[in-house]
């Protein structure tokens, strides 16, 4: 330890510093040039190992889940390679192959500043290469922190790429590894390709941009090293010391490495692979000739695509609404392989006319739909159950598409059920993997839509006082429920809804709230700036949340938030987490759903206005009726999940930590002996503890 | 009076009754109605002899006041009669002037000293009225010329005041009250003329503003607008969203009407508008009125048009004859320049029927349908009126322009 302890001084606060200062103190300093010359250590032939396909054990046990309920100055979310939450006992380090820490404690802070690259000597079981033992050297002289993390630098490489990322610091190694120790962003960025390196024996597929990155990679560790042999000259014990001391900690860890190896790689590709899914794929295009044309030669059925086209949308499908219904009902006794279930036949039918709406019933539907599927599912011989489920699903949902579009919702809950479905394990039996898939979907539909309703009624009900006057916009069923929850707590309030045409769905829930004896205001999207003036709330559902904190959701929400914006009154959005999308959207125009046009013709109860009777005839007239708007996240004053009540901009780390679906995986991990909806409580209440 | 006139009697009743029913309705028809309304009432005045020009502002006064009282969201109304009784200030004022003139020229047209004798008591005194009018009216160019020849011809009229005699005096009157009468009249039909004009004079200025491959959003249905379209159409072409401005749906017809012109017409949902807004250049409206801070009082919704359009920084522009600029400052517009209407609008019968039902234990079902919205001056890019652009912030000048400001208040 003493040793150590003589280099502590490398990641001291105060001489931390000195990786700001410019190159011309390096030389003074002596911590600056044994960290070189750990590094130049390592680098005696540059050439044979630059490309270091050396794998880290992944970042691991990180506290930031308890950053994700906080706003927006949260630390910079880190390589995601695995969400934990640091809560549960049964959790056995020893099981996982990632390897574990103790959750931080608040104080651990001082890890995202003062430990660059700690590699903790018990855990750098995927050391393999000569190159990562420079990093292992001086972290080993660092980790006195107590931060047994994993390292930051993966490899040398990856250490090069990050020096080539900040080139407005002085090119010295020292101030490189110092400023590793800033919570930077291009510490995240280049992470990937580090990983990309490691795992390049398994998987040859680099892009260009990844290859080009790695050959620089290759080149700056070359230069560190040239430039290191010459300051090895001027430190003295430092280096010695260090070189021991990471020998053998390499020793002790090398055992470990050849077993590890294996399995570490296959995680990093596989979390490399969920990368790549987290990037949302490009959507369909309609105006794409050639993609059309493929997507028609799979099409269930065709669809008559409208003369009135209004050009600005030319990339959303614009068929003659309903048209598709006799060919689907033709369709329905034809017995095939792309036939869809009949329960999911009958919910499609559903979408089109319309008997269901909204994000949850529909997600819902779907999924319910999807569980008959699956019950009533046999794997058809030489076939395996995963492929041909997958596909069976995927034609399914291609017939519901054909119905109506779906909703980023519905994508999010199909992407977790193939998720489900691929990850199944071949060994089980038909009927064991059928009831376990069911299970799942089951818990779902508890966990994220009415759990989370839950959750998110009981906090969003806090916000409701006596004499509040609270608006809301459409039908939204978790508003729904939040009011109807506040009213049967006693709490005096009036509820103003606002509606806009074709669908009125605003009369639906007025209907449902003055049955309950709750007051209330009725109004059209037009006098809102009029009625806004008496409210002191806004809430909003939304049908989906992007990841640049837009709330993607019923036309004109975004106008009355903007109003409610403008009148300074705060804009609530209830929107359960499952519906968080990576996406991001600046405008309503680049991705939206186009209603019935002929919806906007008949006013109800206007007999006598009817001007717009065969509008169709005029060429130059077209009727748009737009399904979705985007509002932006400034005029939304906190988004109100299951997780806790957070502003817009903590979206993206919500997605972030939870993409992974935590609750779920978790449980599935820790063993079915817990309860997973004690689980998930404790982790709530943890996170809004936090 | 009454007996005197009893057509005049029920011609003003007919239009009260009309105005309360609201079977007159919009800027442009109440103002038209009104100046022919009170055209006759100037034409069948008979005024005393003395003080004529007040006696007609009195008879205009009172019925302006009985019509204002009855539609009082009809700003156009108020305007309009604040407009003749200023036409009936000036023309007292220039009859004045005028008389100085005649009598300049046709007595000794060569000599400025001697002036006509006949008429100078009169012609003091309403040049002192008049002197006295630019002390309180606001100061103007026009009030500036004016005034540098009141000068003068008060000078003359002191000068020569002291050898003034009262020959055929009433003769002169006589004669005098028909002039005054007379101007006034056509002060009046110039008005009409205006208000009869304005689209036209608003539309000629369309190529001024509208290029080609615009794309314009409005809201609910303008005749101005609508005319400006039509001759901005004549030489570009550009593409129309229309938002249906609920509870009236009148961009359906104005979007009927727009593609009728062959222009590219979309008709969308009013709660679409924020999202449209984004690729929108340019939002161009009618106002049913402007105040004179610029203010302007227009159908439900554009308010929050306005906000779309500020939010994504897209010029909102104001189209408006001058007969709509009101002399009064908003107060709490949104209550007091404002109309609810009826609940059928928003809510069927049978179905409010049945909530009322379903509300049996809830007292309070409300159904707020307002007719207008105010938007605040600085949501407004430009007027275009009939007299030229305007920014917001010059409004005020025109008021002055255009009303006396004694007559601000009807009562």
């Amino acid at each position: 330890m003493d040793s150590r302890r003589g280099s502590r001084f490398v990641i001291d606060p105060k001489i931390r510093q000195v990786g700001f200062v410019p190159a011309g103190c390096e030389s003074e300093n002596p911590n600056a040039s044994s960290a070189v010359a750990a590094i130049a250590n390592v680098d005696v032939n540059p050439t044979s190992d630059s490309p270091s396909p050396v794998m880290i054990p992944p970042r691991l046990a990180d506290p930031l889940p308890r950053a994700a309920p906080l706003p927006v100055p949260s630390p910079p979310p880190r390589k995601h390679t695995s969400v934990e939450i640091p809560l549960q006992g049964s959790y056995n380090p020893t099981d996982s192959v990632l390897g574990t820490s103790p959750p931080f404690s608040p104080a651990s802070n001082g890890r995202y500043a003062g430990v660059p690259s700690s590699e903790g000597p018990d855990l750098s079981p995927s050391f393999v290469s000569r190159a990562s033992s420079a990093m292992e050297g001086m972290s080993l002289r660092e980790d006195h922190l107590g931060s047994p993390s994993a390292s930051r630098f993966a490899t040398v490489g990856e250490y090069a790429m990050f020096k080539q990322q900040q080139p407005q610091q002085p090119a010295t190694a020292v101030t490189k590894v110092y400023a590793s120790s800033l919570p930077q962003e291009p510490v995240q960025s280049f992470a990937p390709v580090g990983k990309e390196d490691s795992s390049k024996p398994l998987k040859e597929r680099t892009t260009k941009a990844e290859r080009r990155a790695k050959q620089e990679a290759d080149r700056e560790a070359k230069r560190i090293a040239k430039e290191s042999a010459g300051a090895k000259v001027v430190e003295g014990e430092a280096r010695a010391s260090s070189n021991v001391v990471g020998k053998a900690s390499r020793a002790q860890s090398q055992k470990k490495d050849s077993a590890s190896e294996k399995r570490l790689s296959a995680v990093e590709k596989a979390s490399e692979k969920e990368k790549k899914k987290e990037i949302p794929a490009p959507r369909m295009q309609f105006d794409d000739q050639s993609r059309v044309a493929k997507a028609k030669k799979r099409a269930l059925i065709e669809q008559t695509e409208t003369k009135h086209r209004v050009e600005l949308f030319r990339h959303l499908p614009q068929f003659v609404y309903g048209a598709q219904l006799p060919s689907l009902e033709a369709k329905f006794f034809h017995d095939d392989a792309m036939h869809p279930h009949p329960a999911v036949y009958q919910v499609g039918l559903q979408y089109l006319t319309g008997d269901i709406t909204g994000g949850n019933a529909r997600c819902i539907a779907m999924l319910s739909a999807f569980k008959e599927l699956i019950k009533d599912y046999c794997t058809p011989r030489e076939r395996t159950l995963i492929r041909d489920l997958t596909a069976r699903v995927n034609n399914n949902v291609s017939f519901l598409t054909t119905c109506r579009p779906l909703c980023i919702s519905m994508g999010n809950a199909i992407r977790f059920l193939k998720t489900r479905i691929a990850k199944l394990q071949l060994t089980l039996s038909e009927s064991d993997a059928k009831s376990l898939i069911i299970a799942e979907i089951d818990r779902f539909m508890q966990e994220k839509i009415n759990y989370a309703d839950n959750e998110i009624t009981k906090l969003a009900v806090t916000k409701i006082k006596d004499g509040d006057v609270i608006l809301t916009y459409g039908s939204s069923c978790v508003v729904e429920t939040i009011i109807l929850h506040a009213f049967s707590l006693g709490k005096k309030f009036r509820v103003v809804i606002v509606d806009s045409r074709p669908k009125l769905e605003g009369k639906g829930l007025l209907r449902r709230l003055l049955g309950r004896g709750i007051s209330c205001t009725y109004s059209h999207i037009n006098a809102v700036t009029y009625i806004i003036q008496e409210v002191n709330k806004v809430f909003l559902g939304a049908s989906s949340i992007l990841s640049n904190g837009t709330v993607y959701s019923r036309v004109g929400s975004a106008s009355v938030a903007m109003v409610a914006n403008a009148f300074h009154v705060p804009v609530m959005i209830c929107c359960e987490t499952y519906k968080f999308h990576e996406r991001v959207q600046l405008d309503s125009i680049c991705f939206n759903e186009l209603g019935d046009p002929d919806a906007l013709v008949k006013i109800p109860g206007r007999k006598g206005l009817s001007e717009l009777e065969g509008w169709s005839q005029s060429s130059h007239l077209k009727l748009l009726n737009l399904m979705y708007d985007v509002m932006p996240a400034d005029y939304v004053s906190m988004i109100i999940t299951e997780l806790g009540m957070v502003p817009p901009t903590s979206v993206p780390v919500i997605l972030r930590e939870y993409r992974k679906d935590p609750i779920l995986e978790n449980f599935a991990t820790f063993g079915k002996d817990s309860n997973p909806i004690k689980f998930f409580r404790a982790s709530l209440e943890y996170y809004r503890a936090c | 009076m009454a007996r005197a006139m009893p057509e005049l009697q029920l011609a003003i009743s007919d239009f009260l009754l009309k105005l309360q029913r609201r079977q007159i309705e919009g800027s442009f028809d109440s103002a038209k109605h009104t100046v022919l309304l009170l055209r006759q009432v100037i034409v069948q005045h008979r005024a005393s002899h003395s003080g004529q020009a007040s006696s007609f502002i009195d008879a205009v006064k009172t019925v302006g006041a009985r019509l204002v009282a009855a539609s009082p969201i009809e700003l156009a109304v108020g305007n309009v009669v604040r407009r003749v009784l200023h036409i009936i200030r000036e023309e007292e004022v220039s009859i004045a002037n005028n008389t100085e003139d005649e009598g300049e020229t046709t007595f000794d047209s060569d000599d400025n000293n001697n002036s006509d004798d006949d008429g100078l008591p009169v012609l003091s005194a309403a040049v002192l009225a008049a002197a006295n009018r630019n002390v309180l009216r606001a100061p103007s160019l026009h009030n500036l010329l004016e005034s540098a020849v009141i000068p003068a011809v008060a000078i003359v009229s002191s000068s020569s005041a002291g050898d003034s005699e009262e020959r055929s005096r009433s003769s002169e009157k006589n004669s005098k009250g028909w002039k005054l009468k007379h101007s006034i009249i056509e002060g009046i039909n110039e008005l009409l003329e205006d208000i009869n004009n304005n689209h036209a004079q608003i539309a000629e200025q369309a190529l001024e503003h509208i290029h080609q491959n615009e794309v314009i959003l409005t809201l609910g249905h303008s005749r101005t607008l609508l005319q400006f379209l039509r001759e901005a159409k004549k030489k570009r072409s550009f593409e129309v969203f229309v938002a249906e401005g609920a509870p009236r749906y009148l961009g359906h017809t104005l979007a009927k009407e727009l593609a009728a012109l062959n222009l590219q017409t979309t008709l969308i949902t009013d709660s679409a508008v924020f999202a449209m807004m984004s690729r929108v250049d340019m939002v161009i409206i009618g106002a049913h009125a402007v105040m004179a801070n610029g203010g302007v009082i227009a159908p439900t919704g554009l308010h929050m048009v306005a906000l779309a359009a500020r939010r994504h920084a897209v010029p909102f522009v104001v189209l408006a004859g001058m007969y709509k600029l009101c002399p009064l400052y908003p107060h709490n517009p949104y209550v007091l320049v404002n109309e609810m209407k009826s609940l059928s609008q928003i809510l069927e019968h049978e179905e409010s029927m049945e909530y009322i039902d379903a509300a049996l234990n809830v007292p309070d079902l409300l159904a707020m349908n307002p007719s207008f919205d105010y938007i605040p001056p600085e949501l407004v890019s430009l007027f275009i009126t009939d007299m030229g652009g305007h920014n917001p912030s010059y409004i005020y000048r025109l008021v002055a322009e255009y009303y006396s400001p004694e007559d601000h208040s009807l009562e």
